[in-house]
């Protein structure tokens, strides 16, 4: 029973702005079920008293004191942008929606 | 999508549909820095100054919590009465957007740090509307963009877009109320109330500026109606980034006849992000809303869960502050106010000013009477609020402290006043400056009384005589040869003294 339909990868490649093409998408469809069917075997084994792990370190509450530390200047902030402009990393023009 | 937009009258609506409201405040949090990086998060400094590789974005770059942020959250978590969970984490909202240079926001998903309380609005009329909180949670702001190219500075039409990340990573709590229905032609005067409730009780817990001109409240509000007949709610919209009070109300009325409009004309509303217009009232459409698997939440690696201690917990909430509901109600008795007066210092901004005045250790009655009279028509004088005038309730008590010990007269504390309010200086400095003293000074009022005296013969032997309303007359004259200074008691009865009536 595939979980994975064709077009669920092509929706997902949009939302990654993956360019996929249509050979792949029927490709990646079968890979990527085959993945989520073997992911699905651990519940198989996994009882409902184990709670899912997200994480491998048995840790919690890692918290920081709300003091400033120095970052970076302007400069080097927009050392490695493409484009920048009065201080600010400058974008093509954005699509769609306004801010 | 320019074209001219069909409206229901207000009352039609009311008459076919009621409205169904949902709304998420966004408050930044005041903390020193930032969610996950020392950054500072001070507003207005140059752009891109308050940025590290955390914030940025940068690979390799690492977050770690700000302790005073989680706190935080769970206080306000506490003072809109919800359960706090014992164990929660960050999840990633993923998207593709300039102003969060990640490519995805650390938020919470199914787990958020508080849930399931409730907000009390009281509204203009003393109706109370209990608004139920479905759940608080953490996140952190995106970046600032500038698009350019534009005649208006918006998106569209313009070139490019310039980016500013001081604000990417400031703590955000995330505030969403349940659905509220039954609110009918009140609704939008209800999303109005619970927003400026929401305010008072943030600022009362101290955790945030709280200013929604600079965009540290903000509001969306989702909007549906459901036709009087139907058994299940509309499509909602939900609109945007709404900046101010009146604006909330406005926004929410202006939703409602819209898309009244549009389902009696056999229309259907498309579920949308929509734009709050300032200028006009109206909304405008953006983007198709996504849904939430689209954004393909899920935990953060890179951080922890959080996992509050009861103990932590319940010291947390032994420094909640008195809720502004309850101080309101405590002032109202200690003050003796009716409702109707209390509604008008509350309306005149005037509450806290008189209660920091009663603080500092006046009268509630002189603090009062100083704030909603001669301080109010200072201010609407200089067209500004009662709290923007340049006088502090320290400075006010201070003046009438001068009048009680009998320093000032009233006519003289209003001089002060206005100096204060002049930039001279203290009460104090304004006193000595202005030599506004009243003239306590028994030699000095000797020595006028006498010389009045006896530039007025007669009227000195008619008081002589036991005629004492005549000493009027000899008041005055000390009164003007003292410009006022004198305390016209003491000067009647050092007469009557020097008379021997
Ligand atoms: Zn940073």
């Amino acid at each position: 029973m595939p979980s994975i339909s064709r077009d669920e990868v092509a929706h997902l490649a949009r939302l990654a702005r993956l360019a996929v093409t249509e050979a792949e998408l029927d490709l990646f469809a079968g890979q990527l079920d085959q993945i989520v069917q073997a992911v699905a075997q651990v519940g198989q084994v996994a009882d409902q008293d184990i709670p899912p792990t997200s994480h491998a370190v048995p840790l919690t509450n890692v918290f920081r004191r709300d003091l400033v530390r120095p970052g970076l200047t302007q400069q080097q902030a927009l050392a490695a942008a493409p484009a920048a402009e009065d201080g600010r990393f400058r974008v093509p023009r954005i699509l769609g929606e306004e801010a | 999508m320019s074209a001219t937009v069909e409206l229901m009258d207000y009352d039609e609506v009311l008459e076919r549909f009621d409205p169904v409201l949902g709304l998420e405040v966004h408050v930044e949090l005041n903390t020193h820095t930032k969610m996950f990086c020392g950054c500072p998060t001070g507003f207005g400094a140059e752009p891109n100054t308050q940025v590290c590789p955390v914030c940025l974005g940068l690979p390799g770059a690492l977050p770690v919590v700000n302790e005073i942020a989680v706190a935080s959250a769970i206080r306000i978590g506490l003072a809109l009465n919800c359960e706090i969970a014992t164990w929660c984490r960050f999840a990633r909202k993923n998207y593709f957007y300039p102003d969060m240079p990640k490519n995805f926001q650390t938020s919470q998903y199914d787990e958020p740090i508080a849930f399931n309380g409730w907000l009390d609005v009281t509204l203009d009329d003393g109706e109370v509307v209990r608004v139920q909180i479905e759940r608080a949670h953490m996140e952190e702001d995106t970046g600032k963009s500038l698009h350019v190219g534009g005649a208006t500075g918006r998106i569209h039409g313009a070139e490019h877009s310039l980016l500013d990340y001081n604000r990417a990573g400031v703590p955000l709590i995330e505030i969403v109320t349940k659905t509220i229905e039954g609110t009918g032609a009140r609704a939008p005067e209800v999303a109005r109330a619970y927003v400026a409730t929401l305010r008072d009780l943030l600022k009362a817990l101290d955790v945030s500026d709280v200013r929604m001109d600079q965009g540290s409240l903000r509001c969306d509000a989702n909007v549906s109606l459901m036709a009087k007949d139907a058994t299940e709610f509309g499509t909602r919209t939900e609109t945007k980034n709404v900046n101010s009070l009146r604006s909330v109300e406005r926004a929410v009325r202006h939703e409602m006849t819209r898309q009244a409009a549009i389902l009696v004309d056999g229309g259907s509303i498309l579920q949308e992000t929509r734009h709050f217009e300032e200028a006009g009232g109206t909304t405008r459409a953006g983007r198709r809303k996504e849904t939430s698997e689209d954004y393909r939440y899920f935990p953060e690696p890179d951080l922890v869960p959080i996992a509050p201690t009861r103990e932590w917990v319940e010291e947390l909430r032994a420094t909640l502050p008195e809720m502004p509901e309850q101080r309101r109600k405590r002032i109202q008795a200690e003050w003796s106010l009716t409702d109707l007066e209390l509604r008008d210092l509350i309306n005149a901004g005037a509450v806290d000013l008189i209660a920091a005045t009663v603080d500092a250790g006046a009268t509630p009655a002189e603090a009062r009477s100083w704030w909603v009279s001669y301080l109010s028509q200072s201010a609407n004088s200089r067209g500004v609020e009662l709290a923007d005038l340049p006088i502090t309730p320290a400075q006010v008590a201070a003046v009438i402290s001068l009048i009680a010990d009998g320093s000032l007269t009233n006519k003289l504390a209003r001089e002060v006043v206005d100096g204060v309010l002049a930039g001279e200086g203290e009460p104090d400095e304004v006193v000595e400056k202005r030599g506004l003293k009243v003239v306590s000074d028994d030699s000095a009022l000797y020595a006028a009384v006498d010389e009045a005296l006896a530039s007025q013969p007669d009227v000195a032997e008619k008081i002589r005589e036991g005629k004492v309303a005549a000493a009027g007359a000899i008041v005055g004259a000390v009164m003007k040869a003292t410009k006022g200074q004198a305390d016209a008691k003491r000067v009647r009865e050092l007469i009557l003294e020097r008379c021997g009536a």
